[in-house]
């Protein structure tokens, strides 16, 4: 890339917020080269869909980056967000005649619905202290969980719905008749580029607003409300405006997701293991950085992945030894990832991308 | 000024307050059996001082010193367990409980002293009488009362109060300059901040005035009061309309 | 107990009078007896709800931390519950009732030691680090959260496990037409037990009032000559113990562990402390009870919409009361 030429743009496209270090732009490019070539660097179904839900997560993990990192409240309602896309967009499409308005319309259902739930959140935390916020989160989120399951004729209950998606997405779906580069054109990699566009798209848009004048409010906020609310910024509009757009974000998000899996049931989007994920992603990728929560998609939708078929052979391996087989044991990879997890937030509150900065500085 | 005779001795405090610089290098002494005033319009630091003596906020440079000895880095219950009691502007009364329940928390492990519990009653008769009431039910005045008395149910070495008029009824703010006066007659040291002239006037010793987080002049109450330019000049205006 | 009743500010009987009122309101619904077996079975959930939350209330009021970990001592109880009984099954089988208690007494005090143990360690490891820190606080227990289920899971194993109560203390008995689990008589006879020793320790002695008035003011408390700190361990040691009880009570009731069965609890807690308001031992009593009844209530009358009722509970209380039925402290 030529000086001065090439990084005008490329500023303008990541609104002049740089990942900072040599190391971590490499590892951002990666992910960014790797996610753009998937179809062809990684051949399959199993890996495309691996692909298309580290994009998705990413888009998700970043919308909650923007409440947990940039303005330091710690929701449990993130996943409702999700689901509400991820319904939307599902009975739209499982109670409509399957087109591309449905799409939209469900999408569009799931948004407002997220955005309005999410400023009734932010007003009733005007009402009640600070300490409840995270405990009135989880309520309201497992509230919604009720709701899904109870609300069978709408929702399909704990199965949930399964449903036909616009014939550009399904797999019988051919954009030509013959492979390139040994890929074939279907419908999955029609879905997948879909997602992977619209995720690259609304995580730039995300970048440009925690860059905005609104993003930097939300970050004063976050280092000292009591200066913020003398500076005459209304906080809690502020709040309640960054929780919206962070809830609209996350459904955003769940339409996605529904549109990749054709599937939708609690859970997939609505249940606590997934608000855990989320938490984890942004965490150990470091807070308040959104390039923190790609890395920390990444890493732990790999681990979900791949870490398991490797624990079973280190836990074959460890065979005969006392208690570490257990520990070790596939099914364990959330221990070692909750044990990570507590050692970033100790001595690397950073995260991944803080640490790296760090280093590079 | 002598050494030797300051119980309590701050030499170059400075304190922060998350990013704010509120004390820029407080120095004072407060001397053995003296009523040390300390002065000074709103925000000049009176209560971060007073806090930062407490171990209540951190103090980034300088020594405080008491009885010789520095205790700069001990945290509050240390410096309180050195003989050192405080009443903070908020008067710190616990509202849930009993006004014998507040003054015992304040007892050693033994409980009451009789005869000081009746001294410490007689300052303040009506508080004798909301015994077994819960605090926060008190009036302000009665609460200020419970506050004082809370700090000097047992023997102290310094006596450390946040503006205890504040917001109350002259016939009370009389009460709290007798009980005051009576206090001196102990030989108690006392460290008090206070808004209002009168008060000072009365009760005061010593006085230290501060501005801008320095303490800006350190003297004799009565040369204070005796010279209006001074005050004027330390106190601005604000003090006319306590006069 | 002193100054109980001057505490009795006006004002607070309407939320004193808010559980008899959903009592009586409650009745019409139903037959005399539905609503007295209800009433049973909602008191005796509360009771073991209460179990599980008084310690939480007193660990947020008094410090200010937030743990969304207390469900891990929950859990333990349980499958400790499913250990120790296992391990007397003959005492636990046997037609005498003596040995039964025995069996059930071991439990509880296993179950004591074992998560009073583990939340000294649970406070010195992780909470002590992160004080005044709340987000760091949510984070680190999240994550102490996932590392105790997991290690539960690698223990136990992932299946639920069935677990029998004691053979004396299965099935009903009949008053006034209404079938009474014995089961929640003894359940509702340990919560009272521990709310009526709370109560004493909190209003008697000088450790108990240094509790309640950290509660309300800990900078005046240590600026007292006090190291609340130490006080802190205690108050954190004890609620994960009764947590332990707790889930030990629970785990019998429902008759099955489950790794979640902790974390479910969590958010009906959670519902709970803010319902009584935090750091409040009695509103804490009152809430759980509240919780208890109006579960069961709204589980017979509409099954479905049993935990929604009680969320829908807490919103309601928050727009009445935007700091709970009984607020203590300025926080």
């Amino acid at each position: 890339m030529r000086r001065g030429a090439g990084r005008r743009p490329l500023d303008w496209l990541l609104s002049g917020d740089r990942p900072g270090g040599r190391v971590l732009s490499l590892l951002l490019l990666a992910v960014l080269l790797g996610l753009a070539f998937a179809p062809f660097l990684f051949p399959g179904t199993r890996p495309l869909g691996v692909a298309a839900r580290i994009c998705i997560f990413i888009v998700l993990a970043a919308s909650y980056d923007i409440m947990l990192g940039y303005t330091g409240i710690a929701s449990f309602a993130h996943t409702m967000f999700f689901g509400m896309g991820a319904y939307g967009v599902a009975i739209a499409l499982a109670k409509l005649p399957v087109g591309w308005d449905a799409v939209l319309l469900g999408a569009a259902a799931g948004v407002a619905l997220a955005a309005l739930v999410a400023i009734l959140i932010g007003l009733l935390s005007l009402r009640v202290r600070a300490i409840f916020f995270s405990m009135i989160t989880l309520a309201v989120a497992s509230f919604a969980l009720i709701l899904a399951t109870e609300l069978r004729d709408l929702t399909g209950g704990e199965d949930g719905l399964t449903f036909s998606v616009p014939r550009l997405l399904t797999p019988g779906f051919r954009l030509a008749a013959e492979p390139v580069l040994g890929v074939r054109l279907d419908g999955r990699l029609v879905t997948y580029y879909l997602i992977f566009v619209l995720s690259l798209a609304l995580f730039l848009a995300m970048l440009r607003i925690v860059n905005s004048p609104f993003g930097r409010v939300l970050q004063a906020i976050r280092e000292n409300e009591f200066r913020a609310e003398a500076l005459g910024y209304r906080t809690l509009v502020y709040r309640t405006l960054a929780g919206a757009l962070s809830a609209a974000l996350a459904a955003l998000a769940g339409a996605m997701m529904a549109l990749l899996l054709r599937y939708n049931g609690p859970a997939v989007t609505l249940s606590f293991d997934v608000m855990v994920d989320i938490l984890l992603m942004v965490v150990i990728g470091g807070m308040g950085t959104l390039y923190g929560p790609v890395l920390g998609a990444v890493v732990l939708v790999m681990a979900e992945y791949y870490l398991q078929p490797a624990m079973a052979a280190l836990s074959r391996s460890l065979a005969g030894w006392p208690v570490l087989p257990v520990l070790f044991h596939p099914d364990r990879w959330l221990l070692w990832l909750g044990v990570l997890f507590v050692l970033i937030v100790y001595f690397f509150p950073a995260g991944i991308v803080g640490s790296l900065r760090r280093q590079a500085r | 000024m002598n050494d030797g005779a300051a119980l309590l001795r701050l030499a170059g405090v400075h304190t922060h307050i998350g990013r704010y610089h509120i004390l820029h290098g407080v120095d004072l002494a407060v001397r053995r059996g003296r009523l040390t005033m300390l002065l000074g319009r709103n925000g000049a630091g009176k209560t971060t001082t007073l806090r930062t003596i407490m171990g209540l906020w951190r103090r980034s440079a300088g020594e405080i010193a008491f009885d010789g000895a520095p205790i700069g880095a001990l945290d509050t219950p240390d410096i309180a367990r050195l003989g050192i009691a405080y009443v903070p502007e908020s008067m710190g009364i616990f509202g849930q409980l009993t006004v014998r329940e507040n003054l015992l928390l304040a007892t050693g492990p033994k409980g009451f002293d009789a005869a000081r519990l009746d001294d410490v009653m007689g300052l303040f008769p009506a508080l004798r009488q909301k015994w077994h009431n819960g605090a926060g039910s008190l009036s302000g005045g009665q609460k200020q009362m419970l506050a004082i008395s809370r700090a000097i149910i047992e023997e102290r070495r310094l006596l450390i109060v946040d503006e205890p008029t504040k917001g109350l009824a002259p016939a009370v703010i009389q009460l709290l300059i007798d009980a005051f006066l009576r206090l001196k007659q102990t030989a108690t040291t006392i460290l008090l901040v206070e808004q209002n002239f009168h008060m000072a006037r009365s009760v005061g010793d010593e006085v230290a005035v501060m501005d801008d987080g320095r303490v800006v002049h350190a003297g004799a109450m009565a040369d204070l009061a005796a010279d209006e330019a001074l005050q004027r000049q330390l106190l601005g205006l604000s003090l006319a309309s306590h006069q | 107990m002193s100054g109980a009743l001057a505490r009795l500010r006006a004002g607070d009987w309407s939320a004193y009078a808010l559980l008899p009122a959903v009592m009586l309101a409650s009745l019409p619904m139903m037959s005399l007896s539905a609503w007295l077996t209800l009433t049973v079975a909602g008191v005796a959930m509360g009771m073991m709800l209460f179990l599980m939350a008084a310690g939480l209330t007193l660990i947020f009021g008094l410090m200010q931390v937030f743990t969304f970990a207390h469900g891990a001592f929950i859990t333990l109880g349980a499958y400790l519950a499913v250990s120790v009984l296992g391990a007397l099954a003959g005492w636990s089988v046997a037609g005498s009732w003596w040995l039964n208690l025995a069996a059930l007494g071991a439990a509880l005090v296993a179950a004591l030691i074992a998560t009073g143990a583990a939340g000294y360690v649970f406070e010195r490891v992780i909470i002590r680090r992160v004080y005044g820190e709340h987000l760091r606080q949510i984070l680190i227990t999240v994550g102490g959260l996932i590392i105790a289920e997991q290690l539960v899971v690698a223990v136990w194993g992932a299946n639920p496990l069935p677990l029998a109560k004691p053979a004396s203390f299965r099935g009903s008995i009949i008053i006034a037409g209404a079938a009474i689990e014995k089961y929640r008589l003894l359940a509702a006879a340990l919560g009272l037990v521990v709310y009526a020793g709370l109560q004493l320790l909190l209003s008697r002695t000088r450790v108990g009032l240094l509790v309640r008035a950290g509660v309300e003011n800990l900078e005046m408390v240590e600026a007292l000559g006090y190291r609340i700190r130490r006080l802190f361990i205690g108050v954190f040691v004890t609620g994960a113990a009764l947590a332990g009880i707790g889930g030990v009570m629970w785990a019998l009731y429902q008759e099955v562990v489950t790794r979640s069965i902790g974390g479910d609890m969590t958010i009906l807690i959670f519902i709970i402390l803010i319902i009584g308001g935090l750091g409040s031992v009695g509103g804490c009593f009152t809430a759980a009870i509240l919780v208890g009844l109006v579960t069961n209530y709204v589980g017979f009358l509409a099954p479905k919409l049993a935990l929604g009722s009680t969320i829908v509970l807490m919103m309601a209380v928050l727009m009445w009361r935007p700091r709970g039925l009984f607020p203590v402290g300025a926080g």
